[in-house]
């Protein structure tokens, strides 16, 4: 049982991991606060600045709450997926959620022109947003749901997903088509994600969507492993499929829809992560690839928006681009490594 | 002590669809028990995979029924069916690190608790599973790292873990070269002896399965007959296997003969 040792060492170096990251997360951006006033300002003291707790408390901290909760949900959303559709391409926006939402978006921010104008600054406030947002994602869940009811063929589901969301992206084209440069650039923000700017009442919203979809997550552990051996072996282990796969859709959903309504359609995380923590942990077994995935995408996601933020400068990237081009590499770079070893 | 664990009353299996009804087999009168091993056999298309579909419960029969311990098989709950009967599928296994220990132990998946969690039952049965199919050496490797032989070992080894009553097999000799289907063969024959248990499996290799089966259930165009390997010799039965007229079967080698 080496495996055992090695699993338990490295969940202790992830766990601790996690929370240097958090703090650095923290006393990163564009004003860098020493560690000890972060270290102090959270465990209740004060800090030397009352600007300091200032930044720490109404801006940094939710944000790295934010991170933490979105690599979660994201990374997990994406082991689902893997698992139930049995493909390593499979994310968790593969139901079609974020396309959703983003048609949704698309519609209220390029189409707010031909409102009332009271309509339009309400629909426009980041609260209305998120409305859209969910909304959007609410509906493709329902319909995902629906048919999924419907269809025999789990790789079907998957089909239809990709399918919508190539025919909302064309949608989504047509209207930036039509649109003004000042609409354009406010989608354009909104897709590439924002993991700022969420007040703390928003922040409980996501916290309990996200926690949902978790749990649900969880209880799903034992039914994931008996899908390693295919769906005909599964229920011959006595697992209800039917309403396994709907347990398993409901929460990625509720994952994905929640977090893509607060933070953006956030790319990338929810495919890369399972593959790292996969080849990191070598194991299928779903009850150690649960908490290593849901560690590793709270870290991850906590890397990139340090990246994003670009310590000791003034500019921030979005953090869409950061977590493709982070990621990207990273599963490159860890198939290439498999590979040698193998060898 | 001989029990019956499996019979089917009448049984007509089939498809149904909006044209109608597609009748594959019918009337269906066949029994399974303990410390016996059945093979089924017949040609390609003639209705096997539907027959053990209809047994194990995952299509409805079109009439008639089927028994599992006295039990409509169709009434069992899922959970209570995978306590009764475990497979092996001719599917292959969609790729994943599972280890041989860890898949072997899944077949304990209908005693675990929510999240799955192994006691030591469960841990002792996954141990004896492995040493009755003698895969104990390969407990470590990863499933996709071992030959097709040693993995139908490990998929029997599974079912076996699941503790059930009836086992029952879809072709799972069919990658296997001579000497791997020989000891796969022997391997349930000596598992039937050995731990009473009842073991029904579908076959293409009919010389080897006359040799090591304790009975044998034989699907030809016009009926479906359940007997001992030498009373369906001596009737004939196997001669209406193919419709072909350049095999035949000889009665006195025991086997298949092309002309």
């Amino acid at each position: 049982m080496a495996n055992k040792k090695r699993n338990t060492i490295l969940f202790i170096l992830l766990g601790l991991g996690l929370i240097v990251l958090f703090l650095i997360n923290i006393s990163f951006g564009s004003v860098t606060i020493p560690f000890k006033e972060v270290f102090s300002s959270l465990t209740g003291g004060q800090a030397t600045k009352s600007t300091w707790e200032y930044i720490i408390i109404n801006y940094r901290l939710p944000k790295a709450i934010t991170a933490v909760l979105v690599g979660m949900g994201l990374s997990i959303g994406g082991l689902l997926m893997q698992t139930l559709f049995r493909n390593p391409l499979a994310g968790p926006d593969v139901l079609g959620l974020s396309s959703g939402a983003s048609l949704s978006v698309a519609f209220t921010i390029l189409g707010a022109s031909f409102m009332p104008s009271f309509l339009s600054t309400v629909l426009l406030s980041s609260y209305g947003l998120v409305f859209a947002s969910t909304f959007g994602s609410f509906v493709v869940l329902i319909a995902v749901l629906l048919v999924s009811q419907r269809l025999r063929d789990t790789m079907a589901i998957l089909i239809m997903g990709l399918m919508f969301s190539s025919f909302t992206n064309s949608f989504v084209n047509i209207l930036t088509y039509f649109s003004s440069a000042e609409q354009l650039q406010k989608f354009t923000f909104w897709s590439l994600g924002n993991l700022g700017n969420l007040s703390w009442s928003s922040i409980g919203m996501l916290f309990v969507s996200v926690m949902i979809g978790l749990l649900l997550g969880l209880f799903s552990v034992k039914p994931l492993n008996a899908l390693l051996l295919g769906e005909n072996y599964a229920r011959s282990l006595g697992l209800n499929f039917k309403r396994t796969r709907l347990v398993i859709l409901f929460a990625t959903s509720i994952l994905t829809g929640s977090i893509t309504a607060f933070a953006g359609p956030i790319a990338f995380i929810g495919l890369a992560v399972p593959h790292i923590a996969k080849l990191l942990f070598q194991t299928s077994n779903h009850f150690v690839l649960f908490w290593c995935t849901l560690l590793l995408g709270a870290a991850i996601m906590l890397i990139c928006d340090v990246a994003s933020q670009m310590p000791g400068m003034e500019v921030t990237l979005p953090i869409n681009a950061i977590t493709s081009l982070i990621g990207a590499p990273v599963v490159i770079w860890l198939l290439v490594k498999k590979r040698k070893m193998m060898n | 002590m001989i029990k019956t664990i499996l019979h089917t009353d009448n049984l007509t299996t089939g498809y149904k669809s909006k044209a109608g009804e597609t009748v594959i087999a019918k009337n269906l009168n066949l029994k399974l028990s303990t410390s016996k091993l059945t093979t089924l056999i017949g040609a390609n298309g003639i209705g096997k995979s539907t027959l053990l579909r209809t047994i194990t419960g995952i299509q409805k029969p079109l009439a008639g029924n089927v028994y599992l311990s006295g039990k409509k098989v169709t009434d069992y709950e899922p959970l209570e069916l995978a306590q009764n009967l475990s497979v092996v599928l001719t599917e292959k296994l969609p790729p994943s690190n599972l280890t041989v220990f860890e898949l072997v132990a899944l077949g304990r998946q209908p005693y675990t608790n929510w999240i799955g969690t192994l006691t030591e039952e469960d841990i002792r049965k996954v141990h004896e599973a492995m040493e009755l199919t003698q895969i104990s050496h390969l407990s470590s490797k990863k499933h996709y790292e071992i030959s097709d032989g040693q993995l139908q070992k490990v998929l029997v080894a599974r079912a076996l873990a699941q503790d059930t009553n009836l086992i029952i097999l879809d072709e799972p000799t069919t990658h296997l070269d001579l000497v791997h289907k020989v000891s796969l063969f022997k391997l349930l024959k000596k598992l039937t002896h050995e731990t009473e248990k009842c073991i029904l499996f579908s076959t293409h290799d009919v010389d080897l399965a006359i040799q090591l089966s304790d009975e044998m259930i034989v699907m030809t165009p016009e009926k479906v007959v359940q007997n001992e390997p030498c009373n369906l010799i001596s009737d004939g039965t196997f001669n209406t296997i193919f419709k072909d007229e350049n095999i035949f079967f000889d009665a006195e080698r025991g086997k298949f003969i092309i002309q």
